[in-house]
């Protein structure tokens, strides 16, 4: 099947249209050198639909998925209301083309500027993007944005800003001269001390998260009021879900809060796709990257909506270009302002508060095992690392056997902390879920 | 249409969460706490549903409508793929399970499945190795630009520049100067490429790399592409070659046999992945083997038990430019469409593209001023400027198309032509959606002839018609 | 037909030059490239700046451009009024659309400008 309408009687007829009397397509391709063309083309022929479909369940069935999930660190298994997929499955949504063209893209326009409306009301912000690849390109961006809207090139970063991204941060980073410096977390949260003791007129941004990789979570107002008496920006990477009950960036005086929106609808399908949002103060709009939709009218008058500020963007600006985004997460986006509008303000507020009940309960189980140490240094939303007594790979294979996933070890982006676990509680995990990690992971210590 | 705040009312919900069933609470200390709530509409399910759906009624798409839109490929979305990328095995995957010590036999579908896709687009682009981490086309550019800067500093070249040609997708130069390099524009010719003798001018030992894309914006391939590949190599610098036109060449030549190091491909373009109104995509990096060392980590390896494993120790490597393996989802959709397509399927793409592209071409060619008139590939670019004398413009053409139910081609891209309209048909429209494209085109340059000034009340059958972009950025409400 | 009375630079912006001082915009050919502008970033009022410098960006809806130092000196004055109204630049780009007053570092520096009729003539043959 290669969707192509076009009969053999087509082809010839528009050949024979266009002056190509032979009727053989491939003289269309005559300015390509003969030299040139293709060594090989070792691809296997064309299947049908039921073929494909066969092989590629096939695969699908070499993945493991009925494992009780308790691996986070930054990628949630929050439940994912019906309702979405069936409007993002629309193809006038799904196959809807970039809406330069505002007239016949309204919906997609519209559709934006209610995420972005979505976005600002969630974390307390003035403006914010059409969205970016995912929370650490969008970490990234920010730190560009406080690079070109100070002038400075120093980056303090908080070492509990989730390691992922702080390598992503690096690796974007290899050609620019910024100069990092990572500070450490003291007893789960910000070390103020030592962020104090890089903090100065050449610092362009200070990075925080909160909750931070660890599930800490921490008030930053102080930080913001240290970095804004110093003319330093403060960027959060923040997590969505965790801002029903959580102080906002807002609140806290955040500069511009970035984060990753793959918890707010979007399924973890494997790493992408997933959603960075970026909202930050109004007066760093310009220096924003992505695409911005804004209202405006019509010469009727009536309410409309267009890509604006684009001057900032590669099509126009080129080198000098915000950023070189182009495509972005639309679709995601939209995915997740329905979750925003099915879950609204109460709804939020309610499963951000069973995500920290059911982990309070978890803690409470796990801390009863003989040998188990959970960190409480620092209080915490639904992430909580604990301590064991043995290889903690060694006990998460064990309890893997036993169908639960039941955290991710630190020591993996951590070398001080290979005895430490992350384990992550959502919505979705019961109390006899929690029971039965409890159970099997004593099992598995000491049986 | 009313925002979705605007139908918020107190006491509405649109989702009913589990009874909590754990015997705790917990609440954080004040100084932790949310002072004011998030502003989320309170709605209920049924109104949030048709407030989309009314939304959605207000969009064109492919599914509905006809894009020629040059340099994006809008070709038809298979529903299949669709299908297939909703399996709840792919889905509920957790990126990290193949980080947990055996993880990866949790994950042994989805990682042959992203080496699967490796080694088919290296076969199409006659590359050595890939990587899927790049999640759009123009993050595969950053990449792309990256390799080039690690291949020259691991080889301590010191190289400042890298040449683009003026007809370049305004992402190539901004992805350049991302990765620390300044861009020199060189001209295109009469004949609608890159000028050769200027190319060579500008090249020189601080020349890094060159970023084309081969046939170029215009739909034109530049003969002497073998030639510029050897000239660059022998300055030291590296090929880029910009993907986003590959829908051209399917089978009849491939980038690597062009003499590029470096290729990305844009899977939402060529490989029929939805657009999304604006995204997900993903933009995979294929490289020759001199660039294999420093591509992103983690690479996909196949054992010799058979058994695919991530592997993260490549001293060399770029690093992460994503937080994971790229974009699954939309990776499996392009993975379906190749093994659907195959060899024969694959070739025949691009011929009925390119003859697509022609007939548009060969049709229009008496009503519109076409600069570059030779054969095309896969689309092609017309220029405006016959009616512009007589006032109507390109985005004049454009608003017309629109009450026609056609989405306008794309307008002022290159830059190189004046009132320019980037035509790509693709091969997924029939003959009678092509005709009646040459039948509106036809009218719309009589009705330039004939009544200009009504132009500028087009479109007038969609729910807004031209709204005002000053007004937009000057009030720069872009949020409720 | 440019004002005859200032002088000119190649990035199309024009000079009134006033003893010690002189007054910056751009002309009438730059505003109508830009379009409808909608926003100008000022510089600031007590910076030095040199020949060439970037003074600024003003942005339109399809285009953001550069501003250039036509000469070396001072900022005296900024035209504040163009933070509200960008617009005037496009009706008025020779008085009322001015954007900055600068004392002169080097009043000899002026003799790099071109006169009107040599702007006339860069105009006339970058647009054959």
């Amino acid at each position: 099947m290669n969707y192509i309408p076009h009969s053999d009687a087509d082809r010839a007829e528009m050949l024979r249209s266009i002056g190509i009397s032979s009727g053989n397509i491939t003289e269309l391709f005559k300015g390509i050198p003969e030299e040139l063309r293709s060594s090989s083309f070792d691809l296997p022929l064309g299947k049908s639909e039921f073929e494909v479909e066969k092989y590629i369940k096939s695969l699908s069935r070499k993945n493991t998925v009925e494992l009780i999930n308790f691996v986070g660190g930054g990628f949630y298994d929050h439940y994912i209301p019906a309702a979405i997929d069936a409007i993002v499955s629309r193809s006038e949504f799904y196959t809807a083309y970039t809406p330069y063209q505002s007239e016949a893209s309204q919906g997609t326009l519209q559709a934006i500027y209610e995420y972005q409306s979505s976005i600002c009301r969630l974390t307390d912000m003035e403006v914010s993007n059409a969205s970016l690849y995912d929370g650490g390109t969008a970490l990234f961006e920010a730190a560009m944005m406080a690079i070109r809207e100070t002038g400075r090139g120093k980056i303090i970063m908080d070492g509990g800003v989730n390691p992922i991204y702080r390598k992503m941060m690096y690796s974007y980073t290899t050609n620019l001269s910024i100069e990092f410096v990572e500070t450490p977390v003291s007893h789960g949260q910000s070390d103020r001390r030592e962020i104090k003791k890089y903090l100065d007129d050449k610092t362009a941004a200070v990075i925080l998260q909160n909750p931070n990789f660890f599930g800490a979570i921490d008030d930053h107002s102080d930080i913001s009021r240290e970095c804004h008496a110093l003319g330093a920006l403060v960027i959060e990477s923040v997590y969505p879900i965790s801002l029903g009950v959580l102080k906002s960036p807002g609140e806290m005086e955040i500069d511009i809060a970035v984060g990753e929106g793959q918890s707010l609808g979007i399924p973890l399908s494997f790493g992408g796709p997933y959603l960075g949002f970026m909202a930050s103060r109004k007066k760093f709009v310009r220096k924003m990257p992505g695409r911005i939709v804004g209202l405006t009218r019509d010469a009727r008058s009536r309410k409309g909506f267009v890509l604006t500020l684009q001057t900032r963007e590669q099509h126009i600006r080129r080198e000098k270009a915000t950023s070189n985004i182009c495509s972005n997460e639309a679709l995601c986006a939209l995915r997740a302002l329905i979750y925003m509008s099915l879950i609204g303000k109460d709804g939020l507020k309610k499963v951000a508060e069973l995500c920290m009940a059911k982990c309070e309960y978890a803690k409470e189980r796990l801390e009863k095992i003989k040998g188990v140490e959970v960190k409480r240094s620092s209080p915490t939303f639904n992430e909580f690392i604990i301590k064991l007594p043995k290889d903690p790979n060694v006990i998460i294979e064990k309890l893997i056997k036993k169908k639960i996933a039941a955290g991710f070890p630190l020591g993996r982006y951590y070398k001080d902390m290979a005895d430490y676990m992350l384990i992550s509680v959502t919505e979705k995990r019961t109390k006899q879920e929690i029971d039965l990690l409890s159970e099997e992971l004593e099992n598995a210590l000491w049986n | 249409m009313e925002l979705i705040f605007e139908k918020s009312r107190p006491g509405r919900t649109g989702i009913v969460f589990p009874e909590k069933d754990v015997p705790v609470t917990c609440v954080p200390d004040d100084k932790y706490k949310r002072k004011t709530p998030a502003e989320l509409p309170s709605i209920s399910e049924p109104e949030v549903v048709r407030h989309f759906t009314r939304l959605s009624k207000l969009n064109f798409s492919v599914d509905a409508n006809f894009y020629p839109l040059g340099s994006c490929t809008m070709k038809y979305n298979p529903k299949f793929t669709e299908k297939i990328a909703a399996l709840e095995e792919f889905t509920s995957l957790h990126p990290l399970n193949p980080q947990l010590v055996s993880g990866s036999m949790l994950t042994q579908g989805a990682l042959e499945i992203i080496s699967n896709l490796e080694k088919a687009l290296s076969t199409i682009t006659g590359m050595d190795e890939f990587t899927t981490q790049p999640m759009a086309g123009a993050h595969g550019e950053l990449a792309g630009v990256m390799l080039i800067a690690a291949y020259h500093r691991h080889k301590g070249n010191n190289k400042k520049y890298i040449l683009i040609p003026d007809s370049g997708h305004g992402t190539n130069p901004a992805s350049a100067a991302i990765a620390g390099y300044q861009v020199k524009t060189i001209p295109s010719n009469a004949k609608g490429v890159m000028d050769l003798e200027s190319f060579k001018h500008a090249l020189n030992d601080d020349a890094a790399g060159v970023m084309l894309t081969c046939p170029n914006t215009l739909g034109i391939f530049n003969p002497h592409i073998k030639e510029i590949s050897d000239l660059t190599h022998k300055a030291g610098g590296l090929m880029y070659y910009d993907g986003a036109n590959l829908n051209a060449i399917l089978g009849k030549t491939r980038p690597g046999d062009l003499g590029f190091d470096i290729v990305h491909i844009n899977l939402h373009k060529t490989f029929a992945t939805p657009h999304g109104g604006g995204g997900p995509g993903s933009g995979p990096v294929g490289v020759k083997k001199e660039l294999i060392p420093f591509l992103p980590v983690p690479r996909v390896t196949k054992r010799k038990d058979g058994t695919f494993h991530l592997d993260f120790e490549k001293a060399l490597s770029i690093g992460y430019i994503s937080p994971f393996y790229g974009n699954f989802g939309v990776m499996l959709k392009a993975y379906a469409y190749i093994l659907l397509l195959g060899k024969n399927g694959l070739i025949a793409v691009s011929e009925n593209a390119v003859l697509n592209a022609n007939y548009l071409k060969y049709h229009l060619s008496k009503y519109y001023d076409i600069p570059y008139d030779k054969n095309c590939l896969h689309e092609f670019v017309l220029s405006a400027g016959r009616q512009a004398k007589k006032g109507v413009r390109a985005i004049d053409i454009a608003k017309g198309l629109i009450d026609y139910g056609i989405h306008p081609p794309t307008v002022y891209f290159p830059l190189i032509v004046k009132e320019a309209m980037m035509v790509e048909p693709t091969e997924t429209e029939s003959k009678e959606t092509l005709d009646e494209f040459i039948e509106v085109m036809i009218e719309l340059a009589k009705l330039a002839e004939e009544d200009p000034e009504i132009f500028k009340t087009f479109p007038k059958t969609t729910s807004v018609s031209r709204l005002d972009e000053v007004k937009a950025a000057k009030d720069m409400n872009i949020a409720a | 037909m440019v004002p005859q009375e200032l002088k000119y630079t190649k990035e199309h912006e024009w000079v009134r030059v006033e003893g010690a001082e002189a007054v910056f915009g751009i002309t009438d050919h730059a505003q109508d490239a830009l379009g409808d502008i909608t926003f100008i970033e000022l510089p600031n009022k007590g910076s030095d700046i040199k020949k060439s410098d970037v003074l600024g960006t003003i942005e339109s809806v399809k285009a953001a451009s550069e501003i250039y130092a036509p000469l070396s000196g001072k900022i005296s004055q900024v035209n504040e009024s163009l933070t509200d109204k960008p617009e005037t630049i496009n009706f008025s780009p020779y008085t009322d659309g001015w954007i900055c007053r600068v004392a002169l570092a080097d009043t000899a520096e002026q003799e790099t400008l071109m006169s009107a009729a040599a702007y006339e003539t860069y105009l006339k043959e970058s647009h054959s």
